[in-house]
């Protein structure tokens, strides 16, 4: 299971990141969920093997701040999410404007669900341990 | 006057097995700036998994690769353990732990026989993809398929290896050693072979924590990271030592994947001759609930996979962070400064594998 996730609004994102780069943590990789009305963003960074991670709600229509002026090593997940995902990530080192992945006529943000569609884990109560059948 | 000008490398080239493109800005023939331009095979299968029932997903990350497919499906099988809370049978992983280590060996066969052909060494080429033949026997012995296994099944493994298999398997690694022991020696002692790789592409020790280099690349440079310390599947019970150098060039990367052929057999030698005997996999009900990042040493480097499920058969999100995606940034820095005749041996010596980084 995810542990040691701290949960942050947008605003405060490039202060949290430079602290955790400041303790020695490597970015491991950035994680876009679609949640029907926001975007769950996810970050995760690692210090000798133990997972930090990151997270915020990212509300439709909003854009997220580029880490890549802090690490280099986000420029091509955040310009992934940005193609598949059809979020706007602000002051990347490099953009490559939406074709990063994707070719002019592929779907528009393929890997958003449909609006009403998209499932927030964290609002639900936890199903009995080992899951259950449905 | 030093002219300014952008060539093209990829995504079509001699040297790369798969497509992907480097931009490449030029100063005559030094490199002053490289950027990756990549999308000519991405297949859309983080949309397909969700499509799929969490027990065919076993299938689909297979599919991942076409080299270390059988880690894709193993990592995603521990995620779902995780998050299921299922312990796998103590045969089942060592017969986990013996099939990612004979996919190992072939993949870092693999990976030097492509080097070697970048620097126009053909015939060392075809001499290591000759026993890394044998790899690919034993594979096909122990589980129906050369490459794409199909034994790592949610709660274990759905394959057993016998004991009259593992007696033959042993002479077959005692093989593949042998012939290592002759090959290797060329790769690691030639004059043009070190002409072509000592110094070159280097990436310091702190460039590669900063840009997030994992794997063989990171090792190279003197970042002690391989996953495997961290005792999953059996290797706590097999005394594994991880290769590290420092010298961060191409020859740092070829040394480590060298040595690493000899602790990958060692320790499937070792996983064959002490697997308890035993039930192979445990049965399992219901569906995936929660989300959790499964993490496993590939022979690339440390690959990721968040795994968020919901209850339901489908899962809510599968997102693959392959090594080659983590070590593309590092590539870019290695290729700053070099010479353009430098550019195939630096890429290969990350051991790029595009179908992982595209999905």
């Amino acid at each position: 299971m995810l542990t040691n996730v701290t949960e942050i609004p947008v605003t405060q994102l490039h202060g949290e990141v430079w602290a955790l780069k400041q303790q020695g943590y490597r970015l491991v990789t950035l994680t876009c969920c679609d949640l029907g009305d926001a975007h769950d963003i996810l970050y995760h960074f690692d210090k000798d093997y133990t997972l930090k991670h990151l997270r915020l709600r990212l509300p439709r229509g909003e854009s997220l701040p580029s880490i890549t002026d802090l690490f280099f090593a986000a420029v091509l997940v955040e310009n992934e999410i940005q193609d598949l995902f059809g979020v706007t990530v602000a002051g990347m080192v490099v953009d490559y404007k939406g074709r990063f992945l994707l070719s002019e006529g592929a779907p528009v943000a393929p890997l958003n669900k449909p609006i009403g569609i998209g499932i927030d884990i964290r609002a639900k109560a936890p199903v009995a341990e080992g899951g259950k059948a449905s | 006057m030093i002219r300014r000008n952008t060539i093209p490398f990829g995504p079509q080239h001699p040297v790369l097995p798969e497509p992907i493109q480097l931009r490449l800005v030029m100063e005559d023939e030094k490199i002053i700036e490289a950027l990756p331009a990549i999308g000519y095979i991405h297949r859309g299968l983080e949309k397909i998994a969700e499509k799929k029932d969490f027990i065919q997903d076993v299938y689909l990350a297979e599919r991942i690769c076409g080299i270390c497919s059988f880690m894709h499906s193993q990592n995603y099988c521990q995620g779902i353990e995780s998050l299921m809370n299922l312990t796998v049978p103590d045969r089942g992983r060592y017969l986990r732990t013996i099939w990612a280590e004979i996919h190992r060996v072939h993949s870092h066969l693999l990976a030097l026989g492509l080097l070697a052909d970048s620097f126009g060494f053909e015939n060392l080429f075809m001499q290591l993809w000759r026993t890394r033949e044998i790899i690919l026997d034993i594979m096909e012995q122990t589980a129906g398929g050369r490459v794409m296994l199909g034994t790592c099944c949610i709660g274990g493994v759905r394959k057993d290896i016998s004991s009259a298999q593992a007696t033959v398997v042993l002479r077959q690694l005692d093989q593949v050693q042998k012939e290592c022991d002759e090959i290797l020696p060329a790769l690691l002692n030639d004059y043009s072979v070190k002409q072509r790789t000592v110094g070159v592409g280097v990436l310091p020790r702190d460039k590669a924590h900063e840009l997030g280099a994992v794997g063989p690349v990171a090792r190279a440079s003197g970042i002690g990271m391989d996953y495997r310390e961290q005792g999953y599947a059996a290797y706590p019970d097999l005394g594994f030592k991880k290769v590290v150098e420092t010298a961060g060039d191409c020859y740092a990367r070829t040394l480590v994947r060298v040595k690493e052929i000899a602790e990958s057999i060692r320790m499937a030698r070792l996983a064959l001759e002490k697997a308890p005997q035993g039930p192979i996999a445990v049965p399992f009900k219901g569906n995936p609930t929660g989300e959790v990042l499964a993490r496993i040493e590939q022979p690339r480097g440390e690959l990721n996979f968040y795994i968020k499920g919901n209850g339901t058969r489908n899962l809510e999100r599968f997102r693959v962070r392959t090594p080659t995606f983590a070590n593309l940034p590092p590539l870019l820095h290695m290729l700053t400064g070099c010479q353009l005749a430098d550019v195939p041996v630096i890429a290969l010596s990350i051991d790029p594998c595009i179908s992982c980084t595209e999905r």
